[in-house]
């Protein structure tokens, strides 16, 4: 039957790369790349959403090419001065941002909304312009939003961190964190190079990272543990690279797999989901090589006396 | 681990089934309307719509109450020939020095035998100075606020329901905050027009004999006109208010020709509003709406009927709205926009094209890729696949759940993750095979051995995911809510529908080696 066996393979039986090998070259690159994401990440630092920045940001499809000109003489009209018209997407979609008053104002949430009216009204003076999008964020729920993000971040982090060290023993839990911060730096200068604006739903896609990130680390672990009982006296990095070795045509399955579906959402999940979508694939590929290259190289460091005591027995959870 | 009774198959095709059935309803009309009916509602970022967030102004419910208190203060205590120098109103309560220091007493225990909106609302205290406060307790602020927010979420629908809006929804987040979601509507600007004001409308006496005056006596209050050019001095006493108001409609008044808003009482209204009127005949009476005087007519005979007409010189669409906020009743405090967020319709329908497209071809993507790749176990976790979006479709309409452009983003990462816990699977077989074990041995422990892993992953990603369904707001809780759904059914799929397949793929044929 011609679906019955499969057509192609993706690595051949029983590979022995030494991975544990190149560890030193692995945990280095990681470092460089992780503390260059850190000084990205002071200056020039995330572009930050509507969501984090407050403000106003009204996004408008005009008939033709937009005209930047009309565009901001319509808005003095109406008294207000944007802080930016720019294009993006089509050539006739164009975005403009407001700045909103400062919240030390009195009434600065009622001059907001007027000044997304006005807007409104600014553009509906253009011959068959049309408002997409109007968003308007007070700095209050601004501020608000952000430390809810930022707690949703952490707070999964620790649940994960329990969550590990709760299955497997502490190295590997230790070590799994180290590497999904490392990870998670890496997203983060990812979205500094790119411009990727950084809201709610990028933290929602850095979080889906994490999550599969920590799954193909689980993954490893998981046939590490198998076979600390399986090769009683195996050294550990012996026994670490075999255990990649064994899984790695699962983790390139996987990882192509959720690659393959991320892919079309980035070219093609218009404006507001290519942008999560290319953090998912950046995600993916750091995810996969980082269980391999960083995860197990700390785990060899932090366990390679512990785990590996003699040919004693490994205490088990 | 190889066999699956017929008990255990009929369950799990039963669940499919029922999972099919229940995706009915989003793509064919409800037959019968006593059929239970749930579908999968759009979020405003696919249909088009606004989003607003609205503050309740907690200060000024408080400070409305304050001035309230002082003015039944200042009632109480003429009532009873008790006099006070200094009735001030602070922060948290009202405070006055009594006239004499022997008169502290008989103070004190009047005030306390004020009606009070819930007990132990205030307290009524002697300070060392002679001084007698009345102080407002946490406990009554904090129901004061509760009430505020659900009497505001009502008359809030009742204004916007009387525009026409469909759909409508509005929900209370935290202590002070109102959503307003509102689909179908992407310019809100009416909508916020009409919430912009508490329409709270009262009738006082104008205190004509304080006219010109810039610093108004002791209950007498400088209140501005309509037209903002002059102030007019008016009784703080409330003679009588518009909550006690039954109807309201806009009409042109037949002798002047202009637009005029006639109002109607209920019985203690009208009650109420011949009472004063008749006793006043000659005065003028302030029509007062939001602390601006309206108009302040002269009383020419009482007015026992129950009704009246404002002609504050408005254009239609004033008329009309005023009457729809009379109508609709006073909002206790000012509420405030603080967060808007507007899609036009044809930019939803982009985000459905594009976000449709492309979870049809993540779809078909992942599925060419696990048929090239893992031959017929492929294909059965291809049907494993379908299953799992019909399920995921099945329990988000059971939810009746709004799907957003990040919950679709969610689906298609729920089905790319998916096939994670079959490849898991396939792999281990693989192994097992290449290690020389039988067929049936090596399909046993690749079950066996897989299924730990497989838990351990999950439960992980579904960790992550809860705290962001618990600390995430807006669209990330569809895409965390459509995440977690996802692992639940992509579980079931996996561990029991793909392998039950498997099992009796290799039930039927008893294979001597494996397709993989």
């Amino acid at each position: 039957m011609m679906f019955d066996r499969p057509l192609l393979r993706f690595v051949p039986r029983g590979t022995k790369i030494n991975f544990m090998r190149g560890r030193f070259i692995g945990l280095a690159t990681s470092a460089v790349l992780s503390i260059a994401s850190l000084i990205l990440f002071f200056h020039p630092g995330l572009t930050l959403g509507l969501d984090f920045r407050g403000g106003i940001v009204v996004e408008a499809r005009t008939q033709g090419p937009a005209d930047f000109n009309a565009i901001r003489a319509a808005l003095a009209a109406e008294h207000v001065s944007a802080a930016g018209v720019q294009s993006f997407g089509g050539p006739d979609d164009v975005l403009i941002r407001l700045d909103t008053p400062p919240d030390s104002e009195p009434d600065h949430e009622a001059r907001t909304q007027a000044m997304v009216d006005s807007v409104r009204h600014a553009i509906g003076t253009l011959p068959g312009a049309q408002v997409l999008r109007a968003d308007a964020v007070g700095a209050s729920v601004s501020r608000e939003l952000f430390r809810n993000g930022m707690l949703a971040l952490g707070i999964s982090l620790l649940m994960i961190l329990a969550y590990i060290w709760f299955r497997f023993e502490w190295e590997f839990a230790v070590s799994a964190v180290v590497t999904l911060i490392l990870d998670l730096t890496k997203a983060i200068g990812f979205l500094v190079i790119t411009h990727f604006e950084f809201d709610l739903v990028m933290v929602a896609a850095i979080l889906t990272i994490l999550g599969y990130s920590t799954n193909d680390k689980v993954v490893v672990y998981d046939r590490v543990r198998e076979n600390l009982r399986k090769y009683r006296t195996m050294p550990l990095a012996e026994l670490i690279d075999l255990s990649i070795n064994e899984t790695l045509s699962r983790t390139l399955g996987t990882s192509s797999t959720v690659f393959l579906a991320a892919l079309p959402l980035a070219l093609f999940g218009g404006a507001s989901l290519s942008g999560f979508a290319w953090v998912m694939l950046f995600g993916i590929v750091v995810g996969t090589s980082s269980s391999i290259f960083i995860a197990a190289p700390l785990l060899l460091l932090m366990g390679e006396k512990r785990l590996r005591r003699d040919a004693r027995p490994p205490t088990r959870t | 681990m190889m066999y699956y009774s017929r008990l255990r198959m009929a369950s799990v095709i039963g669940v499919c089934l029922i999972g099919l059935a229940l995706c009915l309803p989003n793509v064919i009309r409800q037959p019968m309307a006593s059929l239970p009916w749930r579908q999968i509602h759009l979020g405003l970022d696919l249909r088009g719509g606004s989003y607003l967030l609205l503050q309740v102004d907690m200060n000024s419910v408080t400070a409305d109450r304050l001035r309230g208190l002082q003015d039944e203060t200042r009632q109480t205590l003429l009532k009873n020939s008790l006099g006070y120098r200094n009735l001030t109103t602070s922060a948290h309560g009202v405070t006055f020095t009594p006239r004499t220091p022997e008169e502290a007493q008989p103070d004190i225990k009047a005030l306390r035998a004020m009606p009070m909106n819930v007990p132990g609302e205030f307290r009524v205290e002697q300070a060392e100075g002679g001084q007698i406060t009345l102080t407002l307790s946490e406990e009554a602020a904090r129901q004061r606020s509760y009430d505020a927010v659900t009497q505001s979420i009502e008359i809030v629908r009742r204004r916007i329901d009387a525009t026409g809006a469909i759909d409508l929804e509005i929900t209370r987040q935290g202590d002070d905050r109102i959503i307003v979601e509102l689909p179908g509507i992407s310019d809100p600007e009416r909508v916020k027009n009409l919430l912009g004001t508490t329409a709270k409308m009262t009738f006082h006496l104008v205190a004509d004999s304080a006219i010109g005056s810039s610093v108004p006596p002791p209950g007498v209050e400088l209140l501005p006109m309509t037209d903002g050019q002059s102030k007019l001095p008016v009784f703080s006493h409330v003679d009588v208010d518009g909550a006690d108001l039954t109807n309201a409609s806009a009409s042109i008044d037949q002798q002047s020709g202009e637009w005029a808003v006639n109002f109607t009482f209920d019985s203690t209204g009208a009650q109420e509003f011949g009472d004063v009127t008749r006793a006043n005949v000659g005065k003028r009476f302030a029509i007062v709406l939001d602390n601006k005087v309206i108009e302040a007519p002269v009383i020419r005979t009482a007015i026992t009927g129950g009704s009246g007409q404002i002609t504050g010189g408005f254009s239609a669409q004033q008329a009309t709205d005023m009457a729809l906020l009379l109508r609709a009743g006073a909002l206790p405090a000012p509420l405030n926009v603080i967060e808007q967020r507007s899609i036009g319709p044809s930019l939803g329908a982009d985000s459905i094209r594009a976000g449709g497209y492309s979870l049809a071809a993540g779809f078909v993507l992942v599925i060419a890729f696990m048929a090239l790749f893992y031959g017929r176990f492929g294909w059965y976790a291809n049907i494993a696949l379908l299953a799992n979006l019909v399920l995921m479709t099945a329990i988000l309409s059971l939810f009746e759940a709004t799907l957003t452009l990040p919950g679709m983003a969610g689906m298609l990462l729920t089905l790319g993750m998916a096939v994670d816990a079959n490849i898991l699977i396939n792999e281990r077989i693989r192994e097992e095979v290449a290690r020389g074990r039988s067929a049936l041995q090596a399909m046993q422990a690749g079950f066996e051995r897989a299924t730990g892993t497989i838990v351990d992953s999950n439960a992980t990603a579904l960790l992550a995911h809860v705290m962001l369904f618990v600390f995430g707001t807006g669209p990330v809780r569809g895409f965390a809510l459509t995440i977690t759904i996802g692992i639940v059914t992509t579980l079931f799929t996996t561990l029991l529908l793909s392998r039950m397949l498997m099992v009796r793929w290799y039930a039927r044929t008893r294979p001597s080696a494996l397709p993989v």
